[in-house]
């Protein structure tokens, strides 16, 4: 892979077959769990007459969902209260819909985007808006997965069996890392 | 970004809760890139480069930052925003 370039309104970068079968791989693999999530909300008739959707009330158990879709509130601090879990069960159900829908569309244009054997991709900056997101959500769990941590080495021990993955998630992060320089203003303020 | 710990101090202080009774908090978390975080803050709330650096090296130091702040359904729509972009994010009564 080549770092993105922009030109203009695009924004431009080359993987190699096995770079985009990683990858495409691993966005089906997380859009699958957060359809399986989508499938899982309470499906009521008046909900179908009124077009306003409610999703789950309680936070997934599973920890790569749990951090993609974190609750609207604080539940772990000492002075959480009744109130405090109430009011995140509403939120959440409020808002999870749209949420997982957004995230299904941003794993959506990394699908349509990247070839699947490899090659040019050449998005516009929406796209490129879509591949950040959807690249982070990725890198989230992962790093989820793998236990990431601040002080984490750059290679673990051979038989760490994280070891083969932490390169996928380095390679992830640096992907990231040179998107936002593409995409970022460049103002002086 | 590294997690540390951080002890209830309380966020309400320092914001007179009148017109802005509720603000949206961005916890610290090992994986979201710092220059992500920043450009998150610019794109999502319009903020100066200077200003989101500034609540991102917050979230990095310190643990979290209050990031913005308003009625319920403002911040409601802000955290919503956050959790669409990855960034960890929960909204607090300032009383």
């Amino acid at each position: 892979m080549i770092p993105w370039e922009r030109v203009g309104d695009t924004v431009m970068t080359k993987l190699d077959r096995r770079e985009a079968t990683v990858l495409r791989g691993l966005i089906t693999q997380i859009d699958g769990m957060l359809r399986g999530r989508a499938g899982e909300a309470p499906q009521d008739e008046l909900a179908e007459l009124t077009g306003i959707r409610t999703g789950m009330t309680s936070a997934p158990e599973d920890p790569i969902l749990a951090r993609l879709l974190p609750d609207f509130h604080r539940l772990d601090n000492d002075d959480t209260d009744k109130s405090d879990e109430d009011s995140a069960a509403a939120l959440r159900s409020l808002h999870e819909p749209e949420l997982l829908d957004l995230k299904s569309g941003v794993a959506g244009v990394v699908l349509d985007t990247c070839p699947p054997d490899g090659g040019t991709v050449k998005l516009s900056l929406e796209q490129a808006e879509a591949w950040l997101s959807a690249v982070n959500d990725v890198r989230l769990a992962l790093g989820t997965t793998l236990d990431v941590t601040e002080d984490m080495p750059d290679e673990l021990p051979e038989d760490d069996p994280r070891s083969p993955h932490l390169g996928v998630y380095q390679w992830l992060t640096w992907m990231q890392e040179h998107l936002v320089l593409a995409l970022a203003p460049d103002d002086t303020d | 970004m590294p997690v540390e710990e951080t002890q209830a101090e309380p966020v309400g202080s320092e914001i007179a809760a009148e017109d802005k009774p509720w603000q949206t908090i961005v916890w610290n978390d090992p994986v979201n890139l710092m220059s992500y975080v920043t450009y998150v803050f610019q794109k999502l709330f319009g903020y100066s480069r200077e200003h989101a650096t500034k609540l991102m090296l917050d979230v990095h130091h310190k643990g979290k930052a209050i990031v913005s702040s308003g009625s319920k359904d403002k911040v409601e729509v802000d955290v919503a925003k956050l959790h669409a972009a990855g960034l960890w994010a929960t909204m607090e009564h300032t009383s």
